[in-house]
């Protein structure tokens, strides 16, 4: 447990990240809060020769509301998360999810963009952003470019994002007012990743549902967007024949790995109960 | 002086004796980040060692290639087999009789094994060293499954006593076999078996878990060439054995061994055995001249040093329609992994598993087991339980329950029924043991009220007709556990380690001032024993336990004793203060006796001092003794107030308990909630009652972790799937439940001050509780036994099987 020889550098400027990652390629990893890389590097899982630490820039710091979206910078800790008004008031479903996130220590260094960038399929919010229909900012050195969510993840730690390219701010439409929300997720204990979660956003009109989007954490190499499940959903009252169709959709394709976190089998039955809790949870908090 | 101002109720509180809630005086220096761990030792010049580990679980290696490593900035030398052969020490002896590797010798025998071992001027030098160590591996087939590991054409694992078919405790069968061991009456259980009205089987498995202490194993080895001497600190739960261990291996004078061990993080049994980082740290600074650290990481230590358990018991009680247990019979398959370095007493391969028959009165009883080696880290040790007394207990709680299940009985009354009665002690058990004092029936009664059982019975009978009609996804279960330990090793009749009686010592000085420090053979890692031993002398001879140092872990200073693991401390050491401070207060009574100007036989003892009978203003205090002791001893009389003694206890300890757990389990995910449990241990005298609540509460969250999550698993290859607390369970205090302690007072008999010991008492009985619980949720549709560890994939699928969810 631990790491081999590297360089480290600070920069403090957006373009003299990008710069350095540019220059040393392959060899060099930007680190935001360290609660990703720094374990691996202490395994040696990843040995990268150059460190390039995002602390120092200012710009990827903040949250702030722009027309009708969220920008939140991609080195906004999951605890400034929890402190913000503006996410509590306008996002109350990323308020839940951050606080299911590890421990309040981790959760002081951990970054949201730490936990979206590098495409980890056990991270939480993936699967929030898709569920929220987010749009990534990546900065490299020619271009910068918009990239919506839903095209960002790849494969497990296989992502968009270019060598040499940063994120440097995440945008998130503002669901309507009134909106329901749950995070239902499953653990073996806190700070375990998923055994399997749900995000559910969702509209409701005279008792149905009017519009629902549904992620899904750690079921397969990437986090998903259950677009099935959520169109089986609209229109109905959430009774339990419907719950269980979406469950069943939900399921099909979910394609978990066997871990100490149980069985194929168990984490696709409860990825399909996390579904269900969900839905009912989100229409609950509806109005 | 004595103060007559204050009441006698006030001197007794001064003193803060047996009984006081005495705050931990190791908690001022522990809580202010103030301790002195191994790890905190930093001496000029030291040198840092790290293991090149083994990738496979059974590899011939084909060679071993330095010459990189030995180029990395920092690295002085990799030390392989070959290195360690030229002094003896590539194999060194375990306590069970057999020998281990230090450093593999031509194969490795579990994923995780130690290699070579490297040795450099830091700690990150050390690692890019054993990274660039080039091992050529040729793989062998795998043997993880214990079940097949007596096939005929099973891998042979220990090539290096293959054809030898005399072990250490008795004949071998079979290559991977290692020993059988048997006790009882086979005849006469088989013949009760025979005519049983009824009869139960079940596979009891016990799971390989891991002690898992926060602070991992370690040490810093510094030989001084000029004297000749090796001093040794490290996280040993019991120094002079490893002092002896060491001399007896390293073929050095004992007295040119110096073991010091400093504050420990936690042992749990971990911290018993002799490991290979200890050898080589110890002969990297033999050959450099310089001090070596070494300390192991978490994945080394969950991986590779001593795991606990692995026991597989097959289960047969014979009883009658009634109700009344006629016989027990018990055969164990015991994984011991690649060597047998189980931490028992010399002449016990099973530990005291023949406590098996636990509160219940057998008339007949029979016990096998087999030990066997399989491609899995060596170990078997007493993680927070007398030699395997948790696999006992786990495994006739279990028993009972399926027997009054299928009897149709409530478990609490069949365990009722069929308890050792109060008038029976002492208590002679079907396999060997001298029960010596208990009152289970009052224990369990008073459990049962406490908790309101009925009604919990009640509850539950309702709920479950809910459930059948679909109400709720949620099924309850209460687990009753009526355990009995044995602690307190022991007699040096049936008791020793590598020969050395298990005795434990005390020295006790006190100075004129009347204060003193006490000096014990036993290591507290954790258990507070620098607040409790004082205690005792407190109670026994009138000093206040702050007046009262409590000094263990330098084997220069403290007498010769064999540590503290198996809840010895204060059966047996606690037995060495109080008998030391009697032989102090001896002496004391002479010195008053002269100084008040009466015959010894007139004064009597009065709470801290001695009072002439009939006279009582004619008072001497202790502390007024002491300056005397020192200054006007009777003519002949040595100056001076000291004692010592080693205690050779005349029989165990038998703890007890009776704990329950309520808990509910949502057959849609399998996620459980324990809703209630509550712990009545009776331990013999209380010496102090905070630190026993504590105790308690730690050895139930190691229970609780135990049955509901932890395990070492192995793939089918041999690799360790939990090597890191993100896999290998260890809750925080979100997880853990809320604990509810009671107590019962039986004092053991034989022990000076009655006490039994307590540490472990928690973790023997707390297992059963909470298996017994999640399996009784699931009885009433149709299931016996369910494997432990009771986690949440392993619930749903339970209630799969049983066709309730999806």
């Amino acid at each position: 447990m631990i790491p081999g020889p590297f360089e480290y550098h600070r920069p403090t400027t957006i373009a003299d990240a990008v710069k350095l990652l540019c220059d040393f390629g392959d060899d060099a990893r930007p680190l935001a809060g360290g609660h990703s890389l720094i374990p691996m590097m202490k395994l040696r899982l990843a040995t990268p020769s150059h460190l390039i630490d995002l602390q120092a820039l200012e710009a990827l710091k903040g949250i702030r509301r722009e027309a009708e979206s969220i920008v939140i910078g991609p080195m906004t800790t999951q605890h400034e998360l929890l402190s913000s008004q503006i996410i509590s008031k306008s996002l109350p479903i990323l308020h839940e999810a951050a606080l299911v996130i590890a421990d309040p220590q981790v959760r002081y260094r951990g970054t949201i963009g730490g936990n979206i960038a590098n495409g980890d399929p056990g991270n939480d919010m993936p699967a929030l952003m898709m569920t929220l229909d987010a749009t990534y900012r990546l900065v490299g050195t020619d271009e910068t470019r918009e990239v919506s969510v839903r095209d960002y993840y790849q494969g497990a730690y296989f992502t968009a994002l270019e060598p040499g390219e940063i994120m440097t701010a995440i945008t998130i439409p503002v669901p309507p007012v009134g909106h329901g929300y749950a995070y239902e997720k499953l653990k073996r204990k806190i700070g375990d990743y998923a055994t399997a979660a749900a995000a559910v956003i969702l509209t409701m009109s005279d008792g149905k549902v009017a519009t629902c989007s549904i992620g899904l954490t750690n079921l397969s190499e990437t986090a998903l967007l259950a677009e099935d499940a959520a169109q089986l959903v609209i229109g109905t009252a959430l009774d339990d024949a419907t719950l269980k169709k979406a469950s069943a959709a939900a399921e099909a394709i979910m394609s978990p790995a066997a871990d100490g976190r149980g069985p194929v089998e168990y984490r696709k039955h409860v990825g399909g109960v996390m579904v269900a809790r969900a839905l009912k949870r989100a229409a609950s908090v509806a109005v | 002086m004595n103060d007559i101002t204050l009441t006698r109720e006030e001197r007794e509180a001064k003193l803060e004796g047996l009984g006081c809630r005495r705050k931990r005086v190791e908690d001022i220096r522990f809580t202010q980040g103030k301790g002195n761990y191994v790890d905190d030792l930093k001496l000029p010049g030291m040198l840092h060692g790290d293991f090149v580990r083994s990738p496979y679980a059974h590899a011939r290696i084909k060679s071993i290639n330095k010459d990189a490593a030995l180029k990395v900035p920092g690295v002085l030398a990799v030390l392989t087999a070959e290195d360690l052969k030229g002094v003896n020490l590539a194999w060194m002896p375990t306590l069970a009789g057999d020998v281990q590797m230090v450093l593999a010798d031509g194969k490795v025998l579990f994923q995780g094994q130690e290699v070579a071992f490297v040795v450099a001027t830091d700690r990150y030098a050390a690692d890019d060293g054993v990274v660039a160590v080039d091992v050529e591996y040729e793989a062998l087939p795998v043997l993880i499954d214990p079940f097949k590991a007596l096939e005929p054409d099973a891998p042979v694992l220990r090539e290096d006593i293959k054809d030898k078919m005399d072990g250490a405790h008795g004949p071998r069968r079979h290559p991977n076999h290692i020993f059988e061991w048997t006790v009882g009456d086979k005849e006469l259980t088989d013949a009760a078996f025979s005519k049983a009205e009824v009869a139960i089987k079940e596979l009891i498995s016990y799971q390989r878990v891991h002690p898992s202490p926060l602070e991992t194993c370690q040490c810093v080895c510094s030989f001084d060439k000029i004297k000749g001497e090796l001093t040794i600190w490290g996280t040993f739960q019991a120094p002079h054995v490893i002092r002896t261990v060491v001399a007896l291996i390293a073929k050095l004078p004992e007295q040119k061994i110096h073991v010091i061990s400093p504050d420990i993080g936690g042992g749990f049994g971990n911290k018993v055995g002799a490991y290979p980082g200890y050898i080589c740290a110890a002969v990297a600074s033999i050959v450099t001249g310089k001090p070596v650290k070494w300390v192991e990481d978490r994945i080394e230590n969950l991986t590779a040093t001593s795991f606990a358990r692995d026991y597989h018991m097959t289960a047969e009680i014979a009883a009658t329609k009634e109700g009344k247990v006629t016989a027990l019979r018990v055969h164990v398959l015991a994984d011991h992994g690649a060597f047998d370095a189980c931490a028992d007493p010399s002449k016990w391969p099973a530990g005291f598993f023949n406590i098996v028959t636990g509160s219940y009165d057998f008339p007949t009883a029979y016990v096998s087991v087999d030990g066997i080696y399989t491609n899995k880290a060596p170990g078997g040790v007493a993680y927070r339980c007398s030699f395997r007394v948790t696999e006992a207990a786990y495994c006739i709680e279990r028993a009972m329950d399926i027997l009054a299940q299928k009897l149709g009985m409530d478990p609490a009354e069949l365990r009722m029924k069929n308890f050792i009665k109060p008038e029976q002690f002492p208590y002679h058990s079907a396999l060997g043991w001298e029960y010596d004092s208990g009152d289970y029936q009052t224990a369990l009664n008073k459990a049962l009220e406490t908790v309101k059982y009925e009604d919990l019975r009640k509850e539950q009978a309702a709920k479950r007709e809910a459930f059948r009609r679909g109400e709720t996804r949620e099924i309850m279960g209460v687990g009753v556990c009526f355990f009995t330990e044995i602690v307190g090793a022991g007699p040096s009749k049936n008791c020793d380690i590598l020969g050395i009686a298990m005795f434990d010592s005390c020295e006790i000085r006190l100075h004129p001032t009347g204060a003193g420090i006490a000096r014990m053979g036993t290591k507290s890692q954790g258990q507070g024993h620098e607040t409790t031993y004082a205690q005792i002398i407190a109670s026994e001879i009138g000093i206040p336990a702050e007046d009262i140092t409590v000094e263990e872990g330098n084997t220069d200073t403290a007498p010769y004793g064999l540590g503290t693991y198996g809840s010895r401390s204060t059966p047996v050491a606690g037995a060495a203060i109080a008998t030391a401070a009697r032989k102090i207060k001896a002496k004391a009574q002479m010195i008053a006796a002269y100084r008040l100007e009466v015959h010894e036989d007139d004064l009597e003892w009065d709470v801290d001092g001695f009072r002439v009978k009939g006279l009582p203003e004619k008072f001497m205090s202790m502390k007024d003794i002491c300056w005397a002791a020192y200054n006007s001893v009777p003519p002949g009389m040595e100056p001076g107030l000291e004692a010592v003694s080693y205690y050779d206890p005349p029989n165990m300890t038998y703890p007890f308990g009776a704990y329950v757990c309520v808990m509910d389990i949502d057959v849609d995910t399998g996620v459980y909630k324990v809703r209630r449990f509550y712990a009545l241990d009776d331990c013999g005298t209380r010496i102090n009652p905070m630190i026993i609540e504590g105790q308690v509460h730690g050895g139930l969250t190691e229970a609780f972790a135990i049955a509901m999550g932890q395990e070492i698993r192995y793939d089918e290859t041999g690799n360790v799937l939990t090597g890191s607390f993100m896999d290998f369970f260890l809750p925080t205090a979100m997880e853990t439940p809320h604990w509810e302690t009671d107590y019962t007072v039986t004092p053991s008999p034989h022990h000076p001050i009655g006490a039994k010991g307590v540490g472990e008492s928690p973790n023997v009985g707390g297992v059963p509780a909470f298996s017994n619980a999640v399996n009784d949720a699931f009885s009433f549709l149709g299931s016996t036994h369910i494997q432990m560890p009771h986690d949440f994939w392993r619930n749903w699928q339970a209630a799969k099987r049983l066709g309730v969810t999806g």
